[in-house]
């Protein structure tokens, strides 16, 4: 078995700063690897390795079977990148920034133009075809940054952060494309801040934290870790809140979370929760509140790595998200 | 799964010579269509200096030179130069909104010749202040400047200036290698391209009542040689003996400079 994507041992320090810590990582070919981390976790830095942007200080990294340092050339023959900021010129309209594209691919004016077109219609941006891309929404910015990136027909995709700052509809849409484009073939590294959305599209998912790899593996055996999901039950009298908790914990198979009179344990499968509340009815317990509620990647990196993601480095966090802001203005 | 479904044979290992003209080509095309969408560019282009021309002709001439039309063949080749400069300036700008704009990266991962990016981008800007140079001559034939040489001349004049003006550019690309936004290049241009053009002879016919290490400074400015180097081309004078120097300044600001940014963009990166 050959790997689309094959990374071992990745290492970079920007300075004094160690984004990556060594990261290891395998993608087969024609599916999703989802990379989930919080910020500043190195998606990006592991993505801009792998796309032939940056060496790595230290490891090494193969896609499409060709080392992405010595063989950068043929590399960037294979993949399409969709950067976490959008790299789509605001000055040209999207028809010309397409076509830009395809020419300096080697494609014919006629053979760019017509890709060009295709995909516009593909993304639903025909009709802004001619305006400059300065005058398009975030949304549409992003739509055309994939389309961008679809030109040469990669067979490796890189998709950093591609739905950050999309309203849910876009966002179900790009979850079709990507969709569409593992069924023709494509290997696609996708990376998210979103545990659902590398559940919805990931077949397999690498957590990092800090610029290391702190769990991989399906979706499900990530839930099965974790929790998938989160059940939530607040007994009408607080009286009844220990018998409660121990039927939960029982039925989930783990000690449950108590806090302010409201019990939360990580589930697996939701066809619990009928059997919680017969349980509960057997037992006279009335309840006031339940809820099934998905499992935040809070929640997960709590799992995993026992601190909470906004306890990293809040501070770090906030100046990041402010400077990325400034970035985009 | 082989390793042959994935990676077909047949890639090319490196970007070949006639593929990396055709990219810079197609990198200029995508820097000069820009102004289509911009029309605010190609006034910058245009009417700046149209106005350059027409103040310092009108305002300064009669006390500079006792009479508009002295005061041209002084003055109409020393805002070229200095145009040239502030163009120069510009290469920096549209670099650094690349990079800032994620746009660099989409071009960085194409297989396309590395070199390609600038090199387009240098040859646009190129074509721009030629545009530019030929306006203000244009400006200044309309109210009274006079080519005194002939058209070999002027066309190395141009040459000249375009030369000069790419060797020159380095520093603005290493600017935009190393501040985070755009407007900080065009900040640091204008605080160090404003005393660089007037310490020079661009705007007096000679140094001459000016305090020694001043008048020093002035005579021996890369700038003071180019603006010669120009009037002898386009009014006659001495041209090889300032051409050179002027050529040898930016052959060092570039041999500097270039290596800098590359430096930079590496660290960066
Ligand atoms: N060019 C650089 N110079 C210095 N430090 C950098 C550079 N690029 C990234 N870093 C640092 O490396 C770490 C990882 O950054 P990276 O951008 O890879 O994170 P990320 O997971 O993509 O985060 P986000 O979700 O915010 O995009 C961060 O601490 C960041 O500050
Ligand atoms: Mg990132």
């Amino acid at each position: 078995m050959t790997y689309a994507i094959q990374a071992e041992g990745l290492v970079k320090r920007f300075g004094a700063t160690e984004a990556l810590a060594g990261v290891s990582l395998t993608a087969e070919p024609g599916t999703v690897l989802g990379i989930l981390g919080p910020n500043g976790a190195g998606k990006t830095t592991t993505t801009r390795i792998l796309a032939t942007l940056i060496e790595p200080t230290e490891g090494s990294a193969r896609v499409g079977g060709f080392d992405v340092h010595k063989d950068a050339h043929r590399v960037r023959q294979l993949i399409g990148l969709t950067g976490q900021y959008a790299g789509v010129d605001e000055m040209l309209t999207g028809t010309e920034n397409l076509i830009l594209i395809g020419r300096l691919l080697g494609m014919s004016r006629r053979d760019s133009r017509a890709r060009a077109a295709e995909l516009l219609d593909r993304f639903e941006l025909t009709e802004a075809a001619e305006r400059a891309a300065k005058t398009y929404s975030g949304g549409m910015r992003r739509r055309l940054d994939l389309a961008a990136s679809l030109i040469g027909r990669p067979q490796i995709l890189f998709l950093d952060e591609p739905t950050t700052g999309l309203d849910p509809r876009s966002r179900g849409g790009l979850w079709d494309i990507v969709r569409g484009l593992t069924d023709d073939g494509v290997t696609v590294l996708l990376t998210t801040q979103y545990l659902e959305e590398a559940d919805q599209l990931a077949d397999d998912i690498v957590v990092i934290d800090r610029g290391q790899v702190i769990a991989h593996g399906t979706s499900d055996t990530l839930k099965s870790q974790v929790g998938g999901q989160i059940l939530e039950v607040r007994p009408l009298r607080a009286a009844e809140v220990g018998n409660a908790a121990a039927i939960v914990g029982e039925l989930a198979g783990s000690e449950p979370e108590l806090r302010d009179g409201l019990i939360a344990a990580p589930i697996t499968d939701p066809a619990l929760m009928p059997a919680v509340v017969r349980r509960l009815d057997d037992a006279g317990i009335a309840v006031g509140e339940l809820s099934l509620r998905k499992s935040s990647l809070d929640e997960v990196f709590f799992a995993l790595t026992g601190h909470h993601t906004d306890d990293i480095d809040a501070e770090a966090d906030e100046l990041a998200a402010a400077a990325k802001q400034e970035a985009r203005t | 799964m082989s390793t042959a479904t994935l990676a077909p044979e047949g890639l090319a290992r490196r970007v070949s010579p006639g593929t990396g003209v055709r990219n810079v080509l197609t990198l200029a095309w995508r820097n000069l269509v820009q102004i289509k969408h911009n029309p605010m560019e190609l006034l910058d282009l245009s009417i700046q200096p149209i106005m350059f021309v027409l103040l310092f002709a009108y305002v300064f001439g009669p006390a500079m030179e006792g009479s508009v039309q002295a005061y041209l063949p002084v003055v109409i080749p020393g805002i070229i130069a200095q145009n040239a400069l502030f163009a120069g300036m510009s290469t920096g700008f549209g670099l650094n909104t690349d990079i800032t704009k994620g746009v660099f990266d989409r071009f960085r991962s194409l297989p396309i010749a590395r070199s390609a990016p600038l090199a387009g981008r240098i040859l646009a800007d190129t074509v721009k202040q030629a545009w530019s140079m030929m306006i203000l001559l244009l400006v200044g034939f309309a109210i009274g400047f006079r080519l005194e040489t002939n058209v070999v001349a002027l066309l190395s004049a141009f040459l000249l200036l375009l030369s000069f003006a790419v060797l020159f550019s380095w520093t603005s690309v290493y600017i935009a290698m190393v501040v985070n936004e755009p407007e900080k290049v065009q900040i640091f241009g204008f605080t160090v391209i404003f005393p660089l053009s007037f310490l020079s002879t661009a705007f007096i016919k000679s140094t001459d009542g000016i305090p020694g290490p001043v008048a020093w400074v002035m005579d021996n400015s890369p700038v003071t040689h180019l603006v010669e180097a120009m009037r002898g081309l386009l009014v006659g004078g001495p041209v090889l003996e300032h051409a050179w120097i002027a050529l040898a300044w930016g052959l060092g600001i570039s041999l500097v400079f270039a290596p800098l940014s590359l430096h930079a963009f590496k660290k960066r990166a």
